[in-house]
């Protein structure tokens, strides 16, 4: 059976093709304008890549803030269980699932067939997704992948007071006159990032294992101070910002 | 849509002097210095009348701010700073003005401040400072008798409508105006937080509707957020409005409308009220330290 996933986010649109529960293809695309056409771009990829045809395709399962957009899907899930069945598949150990996108981030707890027990999300605010890391890159003139390289030749924390991103942005170039290097304040604004995010999963209650993804899973600072919050390193798969379209993939074959 | 670049952002910085009032005479020349986080104001009073201010963008560094706003004040007139018999400072920057002789917050100086423009009616005050806001009650003297604030999130903000100009590409003074310029009020957007704003704001433009609407649902938003806010405090009459925000009718008449109340338009300029507070404690402060001089 040839099923697809495709998770439409705020940032990206991803797409994931499986047959017989295994990944033969898959795609990301940067969300334009118009995500039902950067979604057919992906999905376009995506079947290039697997050399097969749309028609081949049996189910296909949408997921992500914009799903409803998507006229082609047979299927909808939320991001919510599309993330808890994409992380079991990964990491069957896996109890606690959290998710930070460009614009939302998720903790989920799930059980050990990948169904979602409970969840707490940040959908209201910034600060605290990948927005936000993205808007401190601009702020300290550099790039979104350089943020996690940098921050980790930092040992230093210097405060910041993050409650808002655009008040963040006012404090970054109050600290970059006060000299602070821009490797510390990475570092900061990585630690932000982990004091709300476990905060919010705090809310679901912890559990090990814990399995992060969603795009500012690739980042290497987040990831370290995250690990510090949590007491334990997340397990973190290659291609973190997939496993949602992974996910809606397996559910569409369930 | 425009991004950044052009600094849509950028709002009128304010000048006034009053010709009619000779600095010479006064017996009381008192100034008040309100370093806020996006704006600071140097207020210059004379036997407690308002003789000069100036209102400018506040710059990375606090004391060059403070400096700057008194030396533009200054410069419309011969009186010098050496001049000034008492300076008080307030606003978040301060603790960082070096020839303030004493600082106020800035809730206080809001109260009195607003209570010497708008008369002592005033009972209810809503700053819409830079990068907070603020719901206050005062009673006839300008005293405050409590408060409420906001200052985790842009939205609701000066900073935050500095980020819609910017994403609508639209002058910021010209906000307030375009947001009437629609056929019938759009529904409130869902975001709170206006870096979200942005991709909302596209997908809204894409589903038809014109830039002016977008605005106006902005404004409304923003309305709605500040009006939860002074719901909590309560809203005695007469009401008023300071901050840079009292000067956006976009934001402004849609708080009155959805309060059902009406609002004292503070003049010169509502966004010095904290100035005026801080000058108004300096002359206090300087009749006191007379007195115990004899």
């Amino acid at each position: 059976m040839i099923t697809a996933g495709v998770d439409v986010g705020a940032e990206t649109v991803k797409v994931v093709i499986l047959k017989d529960g295994e990944v033969l293809a898959s795609s990301i695309v940067k969300a334009g304008l118009d995500r039902q056409k950067s979604a057919e771009e992906a999905m376009g990829n995506a079947l290039n890549a697997a050399k097969i045809s749309k028609s081949n395709i049996q189910k296909i399962t949408a997921t992500g803030i914009g799903r409803k957009e998507i006229s082609w899907a047979t299927d909808m899930v939320t991001e919510i269980a599309a993330a808890a069945k994409g992380a079991n598949k990964l990491f069957p150990s896996a109890r606690t699932v959290i998710d930070i996108g460009a614009e939302e981030s998720r903790g989920v707890k799930v059980n050990a067939d990948g169904k979602v027990i409970d969840f707490a999300k940040n959908e209201k605010c910034a600060a605290g997704v990948g927005s936000f890391v993205e808007s401190m890159s601009r702020a300290i003139e550099t790039t979104v992948e350089q943020m996690g390289p940098l921050s980790l030749k930092s040992d230093k924390i210097i405060p910041m007071n993050v409650t808002c991103v655009v008040f963040a942005e006012s404090e970054v170039v109050s600290l970059i006159h006060a000299k602070q290097t821009k490797e510390d304040i990475a570092r900061a604004i990585h630690e932000a990032i982990a004091t709300r995010t476990t905060s919010m999963v705090r809310r679901v209650g912890i559990e090990k294992d814990i399995a992060l993804i969603g795009g500012v899973a690739n980042n290497p600072g987040v990831i370290e101070r995250l690990t510090q919050h949590l007491g334990t390193a997340p397990l973190v798969p290659k291609d973190p910002q997939l496993v949602g379209a992974l996910g809606a993939a397996l559910l569409a074959a369930s | 849509m425009v991004e950044e670049k052009k600094e849509y952002w950028r709002w009128t910085e304010g000048l006034y002097l009053n010709k009619d009032i000779d600095w010479r005479k006064a017996k009381s020349i008192t100034l008040g210095v309100d370093i806020g986080s996006v704006s600071t104001q140097a207020v210059v009073l004379t036997d407690g009348k308002i003789y000069c201010f100036a209102s400018i963008r506040t710059g990375s560094d606090s004391p060059d701010s403070a400096r700057k706003a008194v030396e533009s004040a200054l410069k419309q007139t011969d009186l010098k700073q050496e001049n000034i018999h008492y300076t008080v400072g307030t606003g978040y920057g301060r603790v960082n003005i070096p020839f303030a002789n004493k600082t106020v917050t800035e809730i206080a100086c809001h109260a009195r401040g607003a209570n010497y423009m708008g008369g002592p009616t005033i009972r209810t005050i809503l700053d819409m400072g830079g990068q907070d806001c603020k719901a206050i009650q005062c009673d006839e003297r300008g005293k405050v008798v409590q408060f409420l604030m906001n200052d985790k999130c842009a939205a609701g903000t000066g900073r935050g409508m500095e980020v819609i100009a910017n994403l609508m590409a639209v002058p910021i003074t010209d906000i307030g105006r375009l947001s009437f310029e629609i056929d019938k009020e759009p529904p409130p957007v869902s975001s709170t937080c206006v870096v979200f704003a942005k991709t909302e704001a596209i997908g809204l433009m894409r589903e038809g509707w014109t830039k002016n609407q977008v605005l106006a649902a902005y404004c409304s938003a923003m309305a709605h957020r500040v009006v939860t806010l002074l719901q909590r405090v309560g809203v005695n009459k007469d009401f008023t409005i300071t901050g840079g925000i009292a000067k956006n009718i976009g934001v402004t008449r849609r708080i009155l409308n959805e309060l059902k109340v009406d609002m004292v338009q503070l003049q010169p300029d509502p966004q010095i009220a904290g100035g005026v507070g801080a000058s108004l404690f300096a002359a206090d402060l300087l009749e006191k330290q007379r007195k115990a001089a004899g």
